[in-house]
């Protein structure tokens, strides 16, 4: 989609028909992204879904100009950040990338020095280092206990969580989280995704969040994208993307556990509205299909 | 950028050189390599161009493949050449200023250039058309004599297969930790030798901690799997000659016959 350049402006990141293809020479080559074309406006919170494989982190990589794209553009604030005058730093600086196990990132002593390393790189001066070192970490809830503390003593969970205070310590206008759950156990994940809703609750910045769980981020996010084989084939609000369940598990996806269980409440007889996405409106949903039961009788 | 580090890069296709017995090319690229160095002269040069050309032809792997080997050892070759060229006494060809380049110089140069990259396409053409398991199993087999001599022939096969195995790994994982210190405003490509240096550690001590931490995992996987040395250990599917290795072989001494009549009469 071709917009004009006012509108540009006014999202935060355009993406326009960008294909990517890793190690073109290989006997093995395909294209890990397909055309892919859309718009992030400011302030929104995205799920990216899509199975191993479908181009997530690829796509992430382009957002902040660390992958060039084999052909189509980026445009960040109305400007092509690959243009050859585009400062690439400041762009890294303003769209945060939390990778993929962001905790095989830490090398600092200690907690609090890693947390000032992004900061330290864009050439803040000390104490404004600190000040936004120690407004990330009480941001994702590490203690300050913690802040002496070897990096590599911590828990899973706990990196992780430095780890994202490293990102977010060069206050990012976008936040791109790549599977911030991975591996940690269901408690865990909920704290972070928790922690990451505050976050984005407060201080309305944009959140990309990437994972493969319709689960972490169907209770969450404004618009769900669901890639699948490098291409986007889905790009709305929850509620809508969860009426294709169907299609979804073709794709190894599937919707959240709600959306099974409403549908099955309701071809049962209930009736519930299943287009539902959250477990507290699904409770209720189900309240008060239990309620009008009990006025009517069956 | 890491990914142009062919050796140790396995390029998966079909061909006649990547089913021979891994003995047969570790053997040729030895007998290759020494070729090289013996009976020298431009006859002979062309003997081994057209034998390399010919193996990589049957090989069936894109010449660019052979050539991004190059590229880690062009700083070699160039420094190779320039010492070469200007450090040779001799008849003096040309003269600037105070370098002068010789007859003999030219002929080393060009020579010992040749002879460059001849041994690292070659041993491109090996490490290319043979996974690495396949290598430090030839080796193993092909070594065992040395076991008379107490030389623990097993364990350095596996070391070496394991070392091999990661190379890949490591790249990769450097890559990522690379891209993961750029997003946080890392800059690894400007400013002095000592500023460079200093930008590496953010890269360097993840990658050890995670070099550590995969050598630990593996250990344990193979303990669990009951590995216990090379004792009594039996392969699935262990190396025998064919038709086509011994085949192989002959091509090689014809090879070598060619090489040596050429490099005498010539
Ligand atoms: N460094 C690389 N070199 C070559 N191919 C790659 C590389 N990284 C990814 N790919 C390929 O690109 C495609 C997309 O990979 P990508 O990592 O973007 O997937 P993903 O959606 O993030 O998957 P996951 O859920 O497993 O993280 C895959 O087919 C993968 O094999
Ligand atoms: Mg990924």
């Amino acid at each position: 989609m071709k917009l004009p350049r006012q509108e540009r402006n006014k999202m935060a990141l355009t993406v326009e028909h960008v294909s990517y293809i890793y190690d073109p020479d290989a006997p093995l080559s395909h294209k890990a992204l397909d055309d892919i074309s859309l718009t992030i406006p400011e302030g929104q919170f995205i799920g990216v879904i899509g199975h191993t494989g479908s181009g997530k982190s690829t796509l992430m990589q382009h957002l902040n100009g660390l992958v060039k794209a084999t052909s189509g553009h980026i445009y960040y604030g109305g400007r092509d950040i690959d243009a050859r005058d585009y400062d690439k730093k400041e762009l890294r600086s303003k769209v945060g990338l939390v990778f993929q196990y962001p905790e095989h990132q830490l090398f600092e002593v200690d907690v609090f020095s890693d947390v000032c390393f992004g900061p330290k790189n864009l050439g803040l001066e000390r104490g404004e280092v600190e000040r936004r070192a120690r407004e990330a970490l009480a941001k994702v809830g590490v203690p300050e206990e913690l802040y002496d503390q070897s990096p590599f003593d911590l828990s899973g969970g706990q990196k992780r969580r430095v780890a994202i205070a490293g990102v977010l310590a060069m206050q990012p206008e976008i936040l791109i989280l790549d599977e911030p759950t991975a591996g940690l156990d269901p408690k865990g994940r909920r704290e972070i995704l928790d922690q990451i809703r505050q976050l984005q609750t407060q201080t309305h910045i944009t959140i990309l969040l990437v994972s493969h769980s319709m689960d972490d981020v169907a209770e969450y996010v404004d618009r769900i994208i669901v890639m699948n084989g490098g291409k986007i084939v889905y790009d709305d609000i929850p509620r809508k993307i969860f009426k294709c369940y169907r299609e979804l598990e073709k794709m190894g996806l599937g919707a959240p556990q709600v959306t099974y269980i409403l549908h099955t409440l309701k071809e049962n007889g209930l009736p519930v509205d299943t287009d539902i996405t959250t477990i507290q409106e699904a409770a209720d949903s189900i309240m008060q299909a239990l309620d009008s039961f009990r006025i009517t009788g069956p | 950028m890491l990914r142009d580090i062919t050796l140790g890069q396995y390029y998966q296709t079909e061909s006649v050189i990547h089913r021979l017995d891994p003995r047969v090319k570790l053997a040729g690229t030895l007998l290759y390599i020494i070729s090289l160095f013996l009976f020298e002269n431009i006859a002979g040069y062309i003997v081994a161009a057209l034998f390399l050309a010919l193996v990589i032809g049957l090989s069936h792997v894109p010449f660019k493949f052979m050539v991004r080997g190059m590229k880690a050892i062009l700083f070699l070759l160039l420094i190779t050449v320039l010492f070469n060229l200007f450090l040779t006494p001799g008849e003096a060809l040309v003269s600037l200023w105070k370098l002068t380049i010789t007859r003999e110089g030219l002929h080393n140069a060009v020579f010992m250039a040749l002879r460059l990259c001849y041994l690292i396409i070659g041993s491109s053409v090996m490490t290319l058309t043979t996974t690495p398991n396949h290598l430090t199993d030839g080796m193993e087999k092909g070594l065992r004599p040395l076991k008379f001599f107490r030389v623990p022939v097993h364990e350095v096969a596996m070391i070496m297969s394991i070392a091999l195995r990661f190379i890949p790994i490591l790249l990769e994982e450097t890559d990522k930790i690379m891209k993961a210190q750029i997003a946080r405003g890392a800059d690894f490509e400007s400013g002095n030798l000592i500023k460079r240096a200093k930008a590496m550690v953010p890269l360097l001590v993840p990658l050890f901690i995670s070099a550590f931490r995969r050598a630990n995992d593996l250990a344990m996987a193979m303990e669990a799997r009951c590995y216990h040395g090379g004792e009594g250990r039996t392969k699935m599917k262990p190396l025998v000659y064919r038709r086509r290795d011994r085949l192989a072989y002959l091509c090689i001494l014809l090879y070598l016959g060619c090489k040596a009549t050429v490099g005498i009469l010539l």
